[in-house]
């Protein structure tokens, strides 16, 4: 049984914005009967302004993807067309008071459902048809949208990305396609924007992030080669560690230890330097 | 909360009889069967006399009765029992429609380096013997064929696949977990070696099954541990839950009869005013070989889950083979096997009854469900070409 808000149960029994809007300014289709969910949109938009003024849908669907396409019409509304287009598939699960994790592909397939019928209204093919080859067969869905899904809900798993976008939840052949995309865009993304805080850190802050640090993301890896680190002492930006078991007998010490540096100063200052004891 | 409870084949009631004959081994009964004391040593007679009943309902004999924690350890025992007894033959067939207890079972032994010949059904979910016939090879260690499907109620002819099966010296297992109770069964008429049971589906509690294993089978158990159930399956055992599959079994060998009487007539009115209030609906599964308390009807061009909580609204239980239901993206293996158009397969929804629903219930559901499809199909973006007076 799905754990649905009280407002996703509202809209899924009480629709809002049912049917098909006649001589539509817009149509955006989406999904098949096959996949198991498609909604079609229609909108009237008024040309001098670019607002729309009336939007319908029909969907064929469960729950979650009917009162996603009541939260879709209710947001785009009295939007501008440029307006609507920063819609997001989150602002549509908000709305809703959230989705089941299972179920973020129904506010993601609003969102596409937009994106289709503004790119009809512009008159532009609706880009998914152009770009991005088809990584999940079972549901048809590109390596554009599943770098899309990860980079719009910051989504750091194989299962999060069969939750937003179904890729990967047929027979699963594409799952370590799905892995390489979603490695490609986490490494990306950390370079992008380094997880490093931006407001000056107390003392007492720095020594705890150097030794959470030290025991989430350093530890581990030399743990791979049986090795181990300790966090010795923080004396201003010098971090004394001392590296235990395999690692102090290994020729690569010094390169263990830059790394060590290399991450401390990547994840909680450029100013620090790392010795051993 | 008066709930209308048409998902039987999912779960059941607890008999009144059931719950008040386990009771008491919750309470002041709760000495361990293996205990040399009296305390404990007199629960054992009530286990064996729960393996009589349920030996009863099948026409076994009480040594040939197992019991389990479920319906699921009953089918991988089963399977893995004939796997270690024929160490030297590696080869599984089952059908493409089994419960996931076989079904994942036989694929994670695929995986293992087994070979597995899923068989297929036609439209209507039947089986070809004939396919079955070519399949078995020298290398074949198991047939794993269930009585009837869970999903669609339809019944494999058993009798002619044993009579197959067992003439070329393969051995048999069926899962008749959602048959046993619903239909008459004698294992003495049918030489299958091995028959699987679950108390829950037959109106015992959860947490406990039956294995059957003809007498003479070769048997390697699949929990090891303690001289239990005669050294076949260790653990203490769930006394209070076998009581009650025990007397649960004694119901069902008394209400069969009622099966194919009062519940197909409720079952059949159900399914015949369904398919008339409603258009574009269709039976899955054949319906001239099918358990009498079981309809799977396909509710074309909306989605299944969504019917699931509009009747949810009025208390009724059901099933549905839609994706969204199934826990996974992908909706039903049984119906997909079958073949059911993706139109009709998300739509898809299970009544399962019992000798406990009413006449009043039926009509409840009668008078709901048509309004309920009407306006999700008004919702729906499909089958519109197929409104009265519109060209098609």
């Amino acid at each position: 049984m799905w754990e649905y808000s009280e407002k996703v149960k509202d809209l899924f029994l009480h629709p809002k914005n049912i049917g098909e809007i006649e001589n539509p300014d817009a149509v955006g289709e989406v999904g098949n009967i096959v996949c198991g969910d498609a909604l079609k949109l229609t909108l009237k938009i008024d040309k001098e302004t670019n607002r729309i003024t009336d939007a319908k849908f029909q969907t064929f669907g469960c729950a979650s993807a009917i009162a996603s396409s009541t939260a879709l019409t209710e947001l785009i509304k009295g939007k501008t067309v440029d307006e609507a287009v920063k819609i997001t598939n989150r602002d549509i699960a908000e709305y809703l008071g959230g989705l089941p994790r299972e179920k973020m592909h129904c506010s993601v397939m609003g969102r596409e459902a937009l994106e289709a019928a503004i790119s009809d209204y512009r008159g532009i093919k609706p880009p998914r048809v152009e770009e991005g080859g088809i990584v999940c067969k079972c549901f048809d869905v590109t390596d554009k949208k599943i770098r899309r899904a990860i980079i719009e809900n910051n989504l750091k798993t194989v299962d999060d990305i069969t939750n937003f976008t179904k890729a990967g939840g047929g027979c699963g052949e594409c799952i370590p396609e799905i892995e390489e995309i979603l490695r490609e865009e986490r490494a990306k993304k950390t370079i992008e924007e380094p997880a490093k805080p931006q407001k000056k850190l107390t003392n007492i802050q720095k020594i705890a992030l150097i030794q959470e640090v030290i025991d989430k993301e350093i530890r581990p890896l030399l743990q791979a080669h049986n090795g181990n680190i300790e966090l010795i002492d923080v004396e201003g930006n010098k971090v004394i560690v001392a590296l235990r078991a395999m690692c102090t007998e290994c020729l690569m010490a010094n390169v263990t230890l830059k790394d060590v540096e290399k991450k401390l100063r990547e994840l909680v200052s450029e100013e620090l330097t790392v010795k051993s004891n | 909360m008066n709930v209308i409870y048409l998902d039987n084949n999912a779960t059941t009631k607890v008999a009144e009889e059931v719950i008040e004959a386990l009771l008491p081994y919750y309470g002041s009964l709760y000495g361990n069967p293996s205990s040399m004391h009296t305390f404990g040593g007199q629960i054992h007679r009530r286990i064996e006399d729960a393996r009589e009943r349920v030996a009863e309902l099948i026409n076994a004999e009480p040594e040939e009765i197992l019991f389990t924690s479920c319906g699921t350890e009953s089918d991988n025992t089963a399977v893995m029992s004939a796997l270690l007894s024929n160490p030297q033959k590696r080869h599984i067939i089952t059908t493409k429609v089994e419960h996931s207890a076989i079904l994942n079972f036989c694929k994670t032994m695929e995986r293992r380096g087994y070979e597995v010949t899923f068989l297929p059904v036609d439209k209507l979910g039947r089986l070809k013997p004939g396919e079955l016939k070519s399949a078995i090879t020298d290398n074949t260690a198991i047939v794993s064929i269930m009585y009837a499907n869970n999903e669609t109620g339809v019944i494999f002819p058993i009798d002619e696949i044993a009579a197959l099966v067992k003439s070329k010296g393969v051995l048999l297992h069926t899962d008749a977990i959602q048959a046993a109770g619903k239909i008459p069964l004698d294992v003495k008429k049918l030489p299958v070696d091995m028959v699987s049971l679950s108390g829950h589906k037959l109106h015992a509690p959860k947490g406990v099954g039956a294995l059957y294993i003809r007498k003479g089978t070769r048997f390697s158990p699949y929990l090891i541990g303690g001289h239990q159930e005669k050294g076949r399956r260790a653990g203490t055992e769930n006394v209070a839950s076998i009581i009650g599959i025990g007397k649960a079994c004694e119901l069902a060998k008394k209400h069969v009869h009622d099966e194919h009487t009062k519940i197909k007539a409720l079952r059949d009115r159900l399914e015949k005013e369904l398919l008339k209030s409603c258009p574009n609906t269709k039976i899955n599964g054949d319906r001239e070989n099918r358990l009498p308390n079981t309809t799977n009807i396909g509710f074309e061009y909306i989605e299944g889950e969504a019917i699931l909580l509009r009747l949810n609204e009025h208390n009724i239980c059901a099933s549905s083979g839609s994706a969204c239901t199934s826990g996974s993206l992908e909706p039903s293996h049984v119906l997909r096997a079958m073949g059911v158009p993706f139109t009709a397969i998300h739509g898809s929804i299970r009544f399962s009854l019992s000798i406990y629903n009413t006449e009043e219930e039926i009509d409840f559901v009668l008078e709901k469900m048509p309004k309920i499809i009407k306006e999700l199909r008004e919702l729906s973006p499909f089958g519109k070409k197929e409104k009265p007076g519109s060209i098609k």
